[in-house]
């Protein structure tokens, strides 16, 4: 890998620093339950910032309100140095999963033809744009898995094919919402690498909704513990190891470790 | 039509000769134009689950046609367009609008259409009979003028199809990954319902409400045993609703049944050959 990030002030150098997405007073409200409430941050471009906290806390809510799917109160705001202040970022979607069923006839191809060619993916496939598929997918090594069905992917292959997918076209913003479970650690740990290098290749805000304590502590420059509200922001370090953190995860982060011991 | 008469008159069969049987002649082309047009609709219905719904279109086309007899249309065709889309319409938008499960609506839509049709076809001491046309269907009765505007659907459908698959695969594949790409995924919802609820209303006195759903479902369950992208998914579904609508007919006709169900049992057939090999290709 390219450009692995050595250590955090490494990494704050090589991000551009001007331009960044500042979340204010965001507040989620289904019926009469309050999803999300006062969720303010300032997230600089070039950052990977990690979503953690436990079932139920609002994670995912948060990425459907960023995308614009959910309603919810406060602003997002972007500024970029080129650009200006802007309301609508160019957003790039991992989704947790998909709604196909796994024996859909959709391949990875016809994915990606769908969301970038003007032409019906069923009907016509241009060479060209085939091929620019492959480097997309090339990317993210995947490229043999351009003509496998949806349905036929492992968990991770599955995953980077998506996030291929997300890169295309460049976003300004990169949302990642990461399923519960289903991934092999090599894959997971193929996925934290492109997207660390990412961070920094295309100068991304990335957004990552993480279930892996270990991969957060290890590749995440910030994190943001949530439960309903922001509990704490920081460097993994200071989240992992500060008393809210331990408050809102302590049962479940022993029984992870024991889990993890017993496989061992 | 004379170079369609003339065309056939090629075939080896009885029916096909000059001058004779013309209805079965009509009727041919018809399925020929129809089969094709249920089968690109159908590789989206299955794609999204959605046979449920279509079904519930067919009651609510039946409906339609009741309530276009009563106001005293000649044709009730036209007030059964009208009805089946705000029918499709409605269903859509409370599916969206409410947390309730998506089967539980189309149920209750479904149910209250046909009973509302039924009610409103025997208002009066009506007799019930002459809707049972609308039920069986009958594709020999096609005329020369309807398969005409037969041949404007399939052209628009593929058209449609055409422009707007790249996003109802992508709404089909996750709602949220649509949106975040600029997909207004309810719209498309509901002009993919509208222009099923059209195509299922427009047919039905053809093809008949009881067997219509499996014109839509069957080809496409059947080429989604075995194919492997949508380029395969699309030929396959077409070929197979083709093939099965041409020998249905001409198998209707030898064995003295009704057609559309004729055409179904094959489907069925299909069906269950590609069950069988889907190992092979997965």
């Amino acid at each position: 890998m390219k450009n692995v990030c050595i250590s955090e002030n490494n990494c704050q150098k090589l991000s551009c620093g001007l331009c960044c997405t500042k979340i204010k007073n965001f507040g989620v409200t289904l019926g009469n339950t309050v999803i999300l409430e006062d969720i303010n941050l300032h997230i600089h471009c070039g950052e990977l910032t990690a979503i953690i906290g436990p079932n139920g806390a609002g994670k995912s809510t948060l990425i459907k309100a960023l995308l614009g799917e959910l309603p919810h109160t406060g602003t997002l705001e972007y500024v970029q140095a080129q650009k200006g202040a802007f309301q609508t970022p160019v957003m790039g979607y991992v989704p947790q999963n998909l709604n196909l069923d796994s024996t859909s006839p959709t391949s990875v191809l016809d994915l990606f033809l769908s969301c970038n060619s003007r032409f019906p993916a069923w009907l016509i496939r241009r060479k060209n744009e085939v091929e620019k598929v492959k480097e997309k997918l090339a990317a993210v090594k995947a490229q043999h898995l351009i003509d496998r069905r949806l349905g036929a992917l492992s968990g991770g292959e599955l995953q980077r094919v998506l996030l291929a997918l997300a890169l295309d076209p460049v976003p300004d913003m990169l949302l990642l919402d990461e399923p519960v479970s289903g991934i092999d650690q090599n894959g997971m740990e193929l996925f934290y690498q492109t997207v660390s290098s990412l961070r920094r290749d295309y100068d991304l805000t990335i957004i990552l909704v993480s279930h892996d304590l270990d991969m957060v502590r290890r590749y995440a420059d910030r994190v943001v513990l949530l439960n309903r509200t922001i509990l704490k922001v920081g460097s993994p370090d200071e989240v992992l190891q500060s008393q809210a953190f331990y408050d809102t995860f302590s049962l479940r982060w022993q029984k992870q470790n024991n889990t993890r011991g017993d496989k061992g | 039509m004379d170079f369609w008469y003339k065309l056939l008159e090629i075939l080896p069969f009885e029916w096909a000769k000059a001058g004779q049987m013309v209805f079965m002649k009509n009727a041919l082309l018809a399925v020929i134009l129809l089969t094709p047009i249920f089968a690109l609709l159908g590789t989206m219905v299955v794609n999204n689950s959605m046979s449920f719904f279509s079904d519930a279109l067919g009651h609510g086309a039946f409906t339609g046609v009741a309530i276009g007899g009563l106001l005293g249309f000649i044709r009730p065709l036209s007030s059964a367009v009208i009805f089946s889309v705000v029918f499709a319409f409605l269903i859509a938008l409370i599916k969206h609008k409410s947390k309730m499960a998506g089967d539980t609506v189309i149920g209750v839509f479904s149910s209250t259409a046909v009973a509302l049709g039924i009610f409103l076809a025997t208002l009066g001491g009506k007799n019930f009979a002459k809707l049972n046309t609308y039920l069986v269907g009958d594709i020999l009765s096609i005329t020369p003028k309807e398969i005409s505007l037969l041949a404007v659907v399939l052209i628009f459908v593929v058209m449609f199809w055409y422009l707007v698959f790249n996003r109802l695969l992508i709404v089909s594949v996750n709602t949220s990954l649509a949106g975040s790409r600029g997909i207004h995924t309810f719209w498309y919802e509901v002009i993919f319902s509208c222009v099923l609820a059209v195509i299922v209303t427009v047919s039905m006195s053809w093809i008949g409400l009881l067997v219509l759903n499996s014109f839509l479902v069957l080809p496409a369950a059947s080429a989604r045993n075995i194919a492997r992208n949508q380029r395969q998914y699309h030929l396959l579904t077409v070929a197979f609703s083709v093939l099965a609508g041409i020998a249905g007919l001409i198998l209707s006709y030898y064995i003295e049944t009704a057609t559309g169900s004729t055409i179904v049992i094959i489907l069925a057939i299909i069906f269950f050959i590609t069950y069988g090999l889907r190992k092979k290709f997965a």
